[in-house]
């Protein structure tokens, strides 16, 4: 009696120490969930912050004299009078008549307020519509990447404006006329790479990683799928197949780059495939997410009950038809979520593309597999490491969209899992 | 479930056909690799080039100079890159690779100039430096007493007393960078070759100590985006950069540069040679694919034009040192004939 009462005694005692050991250990795990939290808020915060306004245009848009002999043109079909006329002066004109204070003197900081490239829009313009030569059109043109990046980040400490004096009262005054606008940035959905940032877009690398993407899903669904089926339903057990077994597990944790490398060697150098094209970049990604998606898809066929393989082979089904009308229709959500994840993984990858020559360059949107094109991770990484300043938004508003692709792949999993999984 | 059946062949097929089809391909678009460096200059040529002409932009990698030339010495046919561009000039192990492998008929363009600079922030004490004192705060071994040991510089007052008492801490490019390369060999070479002691060093000695930077956590190694160090030389105010001219100019008026054996970094300094770690820049064409590839003549035509590299050119807007009119013209000639680089030239 005594003995027990001292028992009691003894729990109740520890029974204070035993509730903070409890709370500390649940105040341990909010505490990682926060910081977790906190680092994502941060994430987030920072690339929102930066890259919203890489979501905006600066344009001009102005009164465009476009007068033939001011550009040596008589005839915008002929291709070699194009090549030698001059699209730049009826910019510098129109905008030194928007402008009272300016004269011909200042043509050069004038010229500094419109996008190099709006000569090449003109240019276009004429070669599309000959009629308008020698009228006068509203045309918009996109402002020089300098005066998007006055107008949207004067006083800001991280970016530096290369705007003289005269060329920020003009821009004020312009702006305030409304003839300089910011407003969406089309551009930025609508075009390839650029060295201006203000023309740069992400399209090419958008199609870029869909044609990437297509070529992996399409190889590595059906190989992955069926490794599982084979290596569950039907293999032997036996030391190979724990040997191919352990073989896969290990090639998921594999380094990517090292597929990069292998692509390298066997598919450009040993198969002679062009550099730079999706179908390799799609060829190496498969490697990458094939174990994964092996993986995910034997987990999924497990987990369809025995009951349901042998209630069909009760009713005289061969092995192959429980496998194809019962078990795999069974499987397929569990396999479609692991195929996503490993896409989502396999889209945001740039480490082994670097070996195949798709972090490059290319202005061109790709049009087809053999192509060379960039993809969405890749063109992140060049931009950021780009001198302009200009870039950052633009690197910023491309990890946006590329977030947006990877948290929408990743929700269709999710909604999968939950609309179509059967749970026994 | 038939359905599924044919489905899932229908996949396999159509997957096994994307991985069967591969042809051995035409290409109608240059392909450039090579240094880091020359990238910005010649991706803004390549996109006035695409805009300006009825070619096929061409498509430029980003490989370092060394991995570059390595493509390009691989061999003829469009599997292989035409022209490489390079922060310095190609090696005479790199010419004879590309002799072995068929590549016998190269042009070489000196396309101008870029310097290395070390700069810090405008509200920073600015360094004033000669390469002997760049050299002992930032070498691996100084010689103390006449003896080589671990660089023992804490501060660069440690240095010369007429340098700031501040600790030394540098940041600047990797091991695997051009910029890297030409710092060490430019810059810390030189300066410990200013040094009596480095007269008696073998020439392995010598390789080991004068072109190596310490390890000891005085400099630290930012990874290739300059931009980052640009950020941090920004927020903290005892902390050096080392990086290239086109990132100096970009921030002009938040960052001021460190002058070298009493020179200011300035584009006229540099294109002149007086500035001390200033290097050539240049891009190799291969003569195999010129006609072959469609555009290449002409590629080679818009980045020696005045318009790019002239003294009003677009290519000085966006940093490069460009280079005097004399030898902008002796470039246009060479455009012209592609004249055969020679071994000899090399050595």
């Amino acid at each position: 009696m005594t003995d027990q009462r001292s028992q009691a005694e003894i729990v109740r005692q520890s029974l204070k120490r035993r509730y903070r050991k409890e709370r500390r250990f649940r105040a341990y795990g909010i505490l990682a969930i926060g910081v977790a939290l906190s680092a994502l808020v941060i994430l987030f915060t920072d690339i929102i912050g930066k890259g919203y306004t890489g979501f905006m245009k600066t344009s001009v848009t102005m009164e465009v004299s476009l007068d033939g002999d001011m550009m040596y043109l008589d005839d915008p079909t002929d291709s070699r009078q194009l090549k030698m006329a001059d699209f730049v002066e009826p910019l510098v004109q129109a905008l030194i008549k928007e402008l009272p204070s300016a004269t011909e003197q200042d043509r050069d900081d004038v010229r500094g307020l419109i996008n190099p490239y709006a000569s090449v829009t003109l240019r276009d313009a004429l070669k599309e519509n000959p009629d308008w030569l020698n009228t006068t059109r509203t045309m918009t043109f996109l402002s020089h990447t300098d005066v998007d990046v006055y107008v949207k980040h004067a006083g800001d400490a991280a970016y530096s404006i290369k705007l003289n004096d005269q060329q920020k009262a003009w821009a004020d005054e312009l702006l305030e006329r409304g003839v300089i606008e910011t407003s969406f940035n089309d551009t930025f959905f609508s075009g390839g790479d650029s060295r201006d940032p203000s023309k740069a877009g992400i399209l090419g690398a958008i199609v870029g990683s869909l044609l990437t993407m297509f070529v992996t899903l399409i190889l590595s669904f059906p190989i992955g799928v069926a490794a599982a089926i084979y290596l569950e339903e039907f293999a032997p057990q036996n030391k190979f197949t724990d040997f191919i077994e352990v073989n896969i597990n290990n090639l998921a944790a594999v380094p990517s780059i090292i597929f990069g490398l292998l692509g390298l060697a066997v598919f450009i150098n040993l198969f002679g495939m062009p550099r730079s094209v999706p179908v390799v970049g799609g060829l190496v990604l498969t490697l990458m997410t094939l174990p994964t998606i092996i993986i995910s898809s034997r987990a999924a066929i497990k987990s369809v009950p025995p009951s349901i393989r042998e209630a069909a082979e009760g009713v005289g089904a061969s092995k192959m038809q429980v496998v194809l009308h019962h078990v795999l229709p069974l499987a397929m959500p569990g396999m479609l979520t692991g195929s996503i994840i490993g896409m989502a993984q396999a889209l945001g990858e740039t480490a082994p593309l670097l070996l195949i020559g798709m972090v490059a360059f290319i202005v061109d949107v790709p049009g087809g597999f053999f192509d060379s094109a960039t993809v969405l991770p890749v063109q992140v990484f060049l931009w950021a490491g780009s001198p302009e300043l200009a870039f950052i938004e633009r690197a910023s508003a491309a990890i946006m969209v590329l977030l947006t692709f990877l948290i929408s792949m990743n929700a269709l999993a999710i909604w999968m899992r939950k609309r179509l999984e059967r749970r026994w | 479930m038939i359905k599924l059946n044919k489905t899932l062949a229908t996949v396999a097929l159509a997957g096994s056909v994307v991985a069967m089809s591969m042809p051995a391909m035409a290409r109608d678009t240059i392909s450039i690799v090579g240094s880091s460096t020359v990238y910005p200059f010649a991706t803004v040529v390549a996109e006035r080039f695409g805009t300006k002409t009825d070619f096929r932009t061409p498509k430029l990698e980003s490989t370092g100079s060394g991995g570059g030339m390595k493509l390009f010495c691989q061999g003829i046919g469009t599997q292989h890159p035409d022209i490489t561009n390079a922060s310095r000039r190609m090696k005479a192990s790199e010419y004879e690779l590309c002799q072995k492998n068929g590549v016998s008929d190269i042009t070489e363009f000196r396309i101008g100039s870029d310097g290395i600079v070390i700069a810090s922030s405008k509200d920073a004490q600015n360094l004033e430096l000669s390469l002997e004192q760049l050299f002992l705060a930032l070498g691996s071994k100084v010689p103390v007493d006449g003896e080589w040991v671990a660089n023992p510089n804490k501060s660069w007052s440690d240095v010369d007393s007429s340098l700031p008492n501040k600790p030394i801490r540098v940041m600047g490019p990797p091991p695997t960078s051009g910029t890297r390369d030409s710092f060490n060999e430019l810059a810390l070479a030189a300066g410990c070759d200013a040094l009596p002691e480095a007269e008696s060093l073998s020439k392995d000695d010598h390789k080991a100590i004068c072109e190596s930077v310490r390890e000891d956590g005085a400099f630290i190694e930012a990874g290739e985006n300059d931009n980052l160090i640009v950020q941090k030389l920004i927020g903290d105010t005892d902390m050096y950069g080392v990086f290239g001219y086109s990132f100096l100019e970009e921030n002009a008026d938040r960052l001021q540069a460190a002058t070298l054996n009493g020179m200011v970094p300035t584009a006229e300094a540099i294109a002149a040679d007086e500035y001390p770690v200033a290097r050539s820049l240049f891009f190799y064409v291969k003569q195999a694919h010129v006609g072959v590839i469609p555009g290449i003549q002409e590629y080679v035509d818009e980045f020696t034009s005045n318009a790019a590299m002239g003294q009003n050119g677009y290519l000085k807007n966006v940093g490069l040192i460009v280079p005097p009119r004399d030898q902008l013209m002796n470039l246009m000639d060479k455009a012209e004939n592609m004249p055969k680089l020679a071994l000899e030239e090399l050595k």
